[in-house]
């Protein structure tokens, strides 16, 4: 795990709201709210992730 | 040099998090808890060695080892509610923060029983 996983959530970020406000822009409203309900939840796997293994080596270490 | 690149992960972070904040804030909370876990990882290589200086104290010492990994127990769970209270203060939650705070003092306390229920026994030994 490194920091290359912080980059790749700030440009998932920067890409959707963009995205966003294009479609926005053009005026679909239904499209623009899809594409951010589906950045969050590919956003929400890799956090999802990332903290149950953070889980699991606060419990190794303390022994739980 | 650890400690300058972990100072450098938190500011790159910052001023990612603030970028994305005024368009998606959800994103930025997303970033804000792989941030913490990142830094988190870096100092655990760190933190073993301490836990194993303590454990090696605790042996030469003859304290119980019942009592050392209780004491290690508490202190992981007071890392993991803290950091959870702390993410949903930042989002603006702090209701949940404070239940979340109270889930881990009552999880502490539940630990700290055996050792109390001792303490109580001798002081009880003592009085007779």
């Amino acid at each position: 795990m490194g920091v290359d996983i912080i980059f790749k959530i700030a440009a998932i970020g920067i890409v959707v709201s963009i995205l966003n406000q294009v479609l926005i822009q053009s005026g679909r409203q239904e499209q623009a709210m899809m594409t951010t309900l589906a950045g969050l939840v590919i956003v929400l796997m890799m956090v999802a992730k990332q903290i149950m293994t953070l889980f699991e080596t606060v419990r190794t270490m303390f022994q739980f | 040099m650890e400690i300058a690149q972990i100072t450098g992960i938190g500011l790159i972070a910052t001023i990612l998090i603030i970028v994305i904040k005024n368009q998606k804030p959800e994103m930025a909370i997303q970033l804000s808890i792989i941030t913490g876990i990142v830094i988190f990882m870096m100092v655990i290589g760190k933190f073993t060695a301490i836990i194993n200086l303590l454990s090696d104290l605790s042996k030469k010492t003859n304290i119980d080892t019942i009592y050392m990994t209780t004491l290690l127990k508490i202190v992981g769970i007071a890392y993991i509610a803290e950091f959870g209270a702390e993410i949903c203060k930042d989002a603006g939650e702090g209701s949940i923060a404070s239940k979340i705070e109270l889930a881990g003092k009552v999880m502490i306390m539940f630990l700290a029983v055996p050792i109390i229920t001792s303490l109580l026994n001798l002081i009880v030994k003592l009085v007779n």
